[in-house]
């Protein structure tokens, strides 16, 4: 497929081109970024955008689906500002320390920067590419030549830059709250790096909310360093964008234990990448997902687990409810490589459909190049069942109610993988009032 | 009036008649056993009464109380006072027991348009219901009949039912699958339920079940209707000579008609 004529540029890849030419000499960074920056786009131009000739965007036709490419957003004015004052609302009983992003811009007067916690360090990605603090990390965590990470990188803009010291455990989660503000359609390129180093403890909240007509494309990239723990759980709610493309690039080293959790409800195109590197032994991982779309709304999971490392275990459980016409996608790849001898992966995806319109797509891959593994994946997709319906109403419970306990009742099946107690209550809350907002 | 009066029920399930022109009349009070071959109808009786989808009643009505039950959705029934418990009970992972019970006796009391019931008041009520049938605290916790035994299950289904307090409690099969044991945990749980308000249909294959819940009145079912109406002696009859008679019968009726 390499090989292809690439067609003539379509409108969003010529807006994209000259959007990188206009900006690219007011993007944060100079030297070393802007080389990074310029490679990054060369692959882009390169390539294109993805289309579904493409088969790790089978189902998410970039090309087709971005049909424009709107301005960058401007830094974010009082108005926009002030929009972000209710975000977060859902989460507040997290008591998390929140750090908040306006069109993508980190705004330290909004974010709750007092009292750090010791080993903890927490900065704005803008400054530090325009201060030109060492790369470190950045671009490297997980190597890729995904085209929605390149024009990420391309573009990228503000951000976090967490580190927490080897052996510190952070009392409260992080909670990185992206709100976009609507005020015009605009194009947000956050770009984000969290090294948490050896044995430390972090929860990371990550979640994206706001008024609904931004093209947005997010890139974490997070290092888990030996024995530590990590826990990342990235909200994408309503207003998360017309186009939401996320990537979670994510390095987990040896003895450590490292859980992901993507919750969907928002967003009229999402796609959600999941790029985790298994770089040392021994360690354990859950990565989970729950995803609950109504009307016409596309969400797609990406997940890449690339057991590079031996003997790590790594549990992949996504759930689908689908309403209305609505559309899942998970595409799920465990790859051992020959000498992760000893990894126990185990991939399950499963998918509720509530009408006869709506549709999910299920494709597991497994790649093992080792003899002594242990890989499973399993997919299941069905309505709701009959039996078990009218076991509750022949108890009283009337039909709509039956039906939100056993949706609940599956979703919860995810769910529970949280370890935070918190936020598994809160996430549940959503999934109840997302269900009283059916018809 | 009878509190639930059934006259010449024809019911077919995918296209085929199971019941046949059946007339039964239970009174407030009493416990009716309904007795017959596999096949003969007994649980498409059980399932038309609490308002199973895919049963059709193609003639005949059914009155609860003077109502007509057949225009009322299965909710509806049992928040009137219809409870079936089920032969096979069904498990729901995810939802917890506790929680079931619950929604369901909030769903019926609302219903009826009485003030729900709170947790602690919930729980309290519960903990009573379930002591006096020795149930273990930890099965409320537990998600809805997943990993319970076969006796686990059918106690469940009492518990619920003293619970919900039905005016009329249809038993099929309940004996099915149990040991002597649970067998009378299940009967005695039964008897602690009679009142002179509340009727019980015990539809059971075997006579076994009935020295343990003791009837006032047996009928005998096949080819979908009552063959046969007498005391508890028809069972002993029927433990003693099998229903080869009955089938035969039937047969002949299905014959004449």
């Amino acid at each position: 497929m390499n090989a292809e004529v690439r067609p003539i540029k379509t409108a969003a890849e010529s807006a994209l081109s000259a959007h990188f030419a206009a900006a690219k000499g007011a993007l944060p960074g100079a030297g070393a970024v802007v080389a990074l920056r310029e490679d990054a786009f060369g692959r882009f131009e390169r390539a294109g955008l993805p289309s579904r000739r493409v088969e790790e965007w089978k189902y998410t036709d970039l090309r087709a689906l971005m049909r424009e490419a709107p301005p960058l957003a401007a830094p974010p004015a009082a108005a926009a500002k002030a929009r972000a004052a209710g975000a977060g609302a859902a989460l507040a009983d997290l008591e998390a320390r929140r750090i908040i992003f306006v069109d993508g811009a980190f705004v330290a007067e909004l974010s709750d920067l007092g009292g750090l916690e010791s080993g903890l360090t927490v900065g704005s990605m803008a400054a530090a590419l325009a201060q030109g603090a060492p790369l470190g990390h950045l671009g490297k965590v997980v190597p890729s030549d995904d085209v929605a990470v390149a024009l990420n990188t391309a573009f990228m803009g503000d951000g976090a830059v967490i580190a927490v010291a080897a052996g510190a455990t952070l009392a409260r989660p992080i909670h990185l709250l992206f709100v976009n503000s609507g005020l015009r359609p605009a194009a947000i390129f956050p770009r984000s790096l969290i090294v948490v180093e050896r044995g430390a403890r972090a929860m990371i909240v990550e979640s994206h909310e706001g008024a609904g007509a931004d093209h947005v494309n997010a890139v974490l990239e997070l290092v888990v360093d030996d024995e530590a723990h990590v826990d990342h759980v990235k909200l994408t709610g309503e207003g998360a964008g017309l186009l939401h493309v996320s990537s979670l690039m994510a390095s987990v080293g040896a003895r450590a234990r490292f859980n992901a959790f993507l919750f969907t409800t928002g967003g009229e195109i999402v796609r959600n990448q999941l790029f985790v590197r298994f770089a040392g032994p021994d360690t354990v991982a859950g990565i989970r997902g729950a995803t609950l779309l109504r009307g016409r709304q596309h969400a797609d999971v990406t997940l890449v687990a690339d057991h590079a490392a031996g003997a790590c275990t790594s549990r992949e459980t996504f759930k689908s409810v689908l309403d209305g016409s609505a559309r899942s996608i998970f595409q799920g790849k465990i790859i051992v490589r020959p000498h992760a001898q000893k990894t126990d992966a185990r991939m399950a995806t499963h998918a509720l459909l509530l009408t006869d319109e709506a549709e999910a797509d299920n494709k597991p891959e497994l790649e093992i190049y080792a003899d002594d593994v242990q890989c499973g994946h399993g997919a299941t997709s069905g309505a709701l069942d009959q039996g078990l319906l009218f076991y509750l109403k022949s108890r009283g419970i009337p039909e709509k109610e039956a039906e939100m306990l056993l949706i609940q009742a599956f979703i919860a099946g995810a769910v529970e993988g949280i370890e935070h107690a918190g936020l598994r209550d809160a996430l549940m809350d959503q999934v109840v009032a997302w269900l009283r907002g059916r018809q | 009036m009878p509190l639930l009066e059934i006259k010449n029920l024809n019911v077919e399930v995918d296209g085929k008649k199971i019941l046949n022109g059946l007339d039964l009349a239970v009174e407030a009070g009493s416990v009716h056993a309904i007795m017959g071959p596999n096949g003969s109808g007994k649980s498409t009786l059980a399932h038309v009464l609490a308002g199973k989808p895919n049963y059709t009643v193609t003639q005949g009505q059914v009155r609860f109380s003077g109502e007509d039950v057949l225009a009322l959705r299965p909710d509806e029934r049992a928040a009137r006072g219809i409870f079936l418990a089920f032969q096979y009970p069904l498990e729901i992972p995810g939802v917890a027991t506790f929680t079931f019970l619950q929604a369901a006796l909030n769903a019926q009391r609302k219903y009826r348009g009485e003030p729900e019931l709170a947790t602690p008041a919930f729980l309290k009520r519960v903990r009573e219901v379930a002591g006096k049938l020795g149930i273990p605290e930890d099965m409320g916790r537990r998600p809805l009949n997943v990993g319970f035994s076969g006796g686990e299950k059918k106690r469940n289904e009492i518990m619920q039912m003293a619970l919900l307090e039905p005016r009329l409690c249809v038993l099929d099969e309940t004996d099915s699958g149990l040991d002597i044991d649970a067998l009378k945990i299940v009967a005695d749980g039964v008897n602690h339920l009679r009142d002179p308000k509340r009727a019980f249909i015990v539809i059971t294959h075997y006579q076994r079940l009935l020295n343990y819940i003791v009837p006032d009145v047996v009928h005998v079912l096949a080819r979908g209707r009552i063959v046969r109406t007498g005391g508890k002696e028809i069972a002993l009859e029927l433990e003693a000579q099998g229903y080869a008679q009955y089938q035969e019968d039937a047969a002949l009726a299905g014959l004449n008609a």
